[in-house]
């Protein structure tokens, strides 16, 4: 269901200021969204000043440098820190990306930051992605054969492997999915963007013998149809993957199959 | 350790917070449209009913019609109209799994609006 405006205890409050770093001359201001299920208050804005001159490029670095010199409560996911294990997805500047891969000069003025739009918070930039995951589960992402299993490998041509170029790049981060306005107000039955580009990536693999059922699951007028198209996905993808263009490519063989 | 009840959590911020993009207001613009357009044509068969109930009823209805602010509606209208049909054009386009990469989208998402603004005054000037 559509709802504009944040429950009750949902809405942000102006949280603290913490001290500038003393002796810098090149300060940056962030201000991060803050939540603890520890103390019952409702989130907050908290504004942190960073040093530049020591700090690295990325927001990650901003991060981690608030967390360990500035405020150790400071909460966030992060692992690789070069965008191949989708942990550190937030909303920054306006649009979800991964802060390890962002640049703090793409952004000009004040950096915002807060969890990806529309989750259950578990703390400050951590949302709850059991349902995320629970959906991209249902959309059976292995590959499944009823044919003799070969003596070596399952084969692909060249071609056929290009199919999944563009797919399989996918590091289920979520920030397609909590970019779309259908999926902050359908995501309990649509399967948005990420769920949808995987289900393509396993209709189109040559090697796959369920298309069919693949594409019987997803005859709903929820799960695939909720997308219209708004291309939020893509627009805010930081693998520059193109879930739009595979939802419609998963319609197009719906309607391909009964005309 | 003491589990936090999920209900308690709070939902993160997301219109509020989410930087709009050229696709996604083409995409509600498509939606205003097309419902303002119902309550156009809600208008224009008041007009059309009160024109075949009485004279006097109907110099009421021309009245509103007519008046700046019906002209107002009407202009307006006209736009949503033409942003409506086109921004159909481009939504069948996509659906033929084609212009769905960034750049191009966007470029008809101008052409779009660029289009139906000026399609809307050549029609207001020609007729």
């Amino acid at each position: 269901m559509v709802q504009l405006t944040l429950p009750k205890n949902s809405r942000m409050t102006t949280g603290k200021t913490w001290p500038k770093p003393e002796g810098a001359s090149n300060l940056r201001k962030f201000q991060i969204y803050r939540w603890s299920p520890d103390d019952g208050k409702n989130p907050q804005l908290d504004t942190y000043y960073v040093d530049m001159d020591t700090c690295g490029p990325m927001i990650l670095d901003a991060l981690i440098k608030i967390k360990s010199e500035i405020d150790p409560t400071l909460s966030f996911r992060r692992s690789c820190r070069e965008g191949i294990c989708g942990s550190c997805a937030m909303n920054i500047d306006g649009i979800n990306t991964l802060a390890c891969i962002y640049g703090m000069d793409e952004i000009k003025g004040d950096v915002r930051i807060y969890p990806l739009p529309h989750t259950e918070v578990v703390r400050d930039l951590i949302p709850d992605l059991t349902h995320f995951y629970a959906q991209h589960a249902s959309i059976m992402p292995w590959l499944e054969t009823k044919t003799n299993r070969p003596a070596k490998e399952w084969k692909q041509s060249i071609e056929d492997r290009e199919k999944l170029d563009g797919l399989y790049e996918c590091v289920m981060c979520a920030s397609c999915s909590t970019s779309c306005p259908s999926y902050w107000w359908n995501g309990d039955k649509y399967l948005g963007p990420a769920a949808l580009l995987h289900a393509y990536r396993w209709i189109i693999d040559s090697r796959d013998e369920a298309t069919g059922a693949r594409l019987d699951e997803l005859e709903d007028p929820f799960k695939l149809y909720r997308c219209h198209t708004i291309m939020n996905c893509t627009k805010t993808c930081p693998k520059g993957l193109n879930p739009a263009k595979a939802i419609a490519q998963i319609k197009k063989m719906m309607l391909e199959r009964v005309v | 350790m003491a589990e936090v009840d999920p209900a308690t959590r709070p939902l993160s911020p997301h219109l509020s917070i989410y930087r709009p993009q050229l696709t996604s207001i083409t995409s509600i613009l498509t939606r205003i449209t097309g419902n303002a357009l119902i309550v156009a044509v809600v208008l224009i068969i008041w007009w059309l009913l009160a024109a075949a109930t009485s004279p006097q009823y109907f110099a009421v209805a021309n009245g509103v019609i007519t008046s700046w602010f019906g002209d107002l509606i009407l202009t307006l209208s006209l736009w949503a109209m033409w942003y409506h049909y086109l921004a159909g054009l481009r939504h069948l386009y996509f659906d033929t799994g084609k212009g769905l990469d960034i750049a191009t989208a966007e470029k008809l998402g101008w052409a779009v609006i660029i289009g139906s603004v000026v399609l809307t005054i050549l029609m207001l000037i020609l007729v």
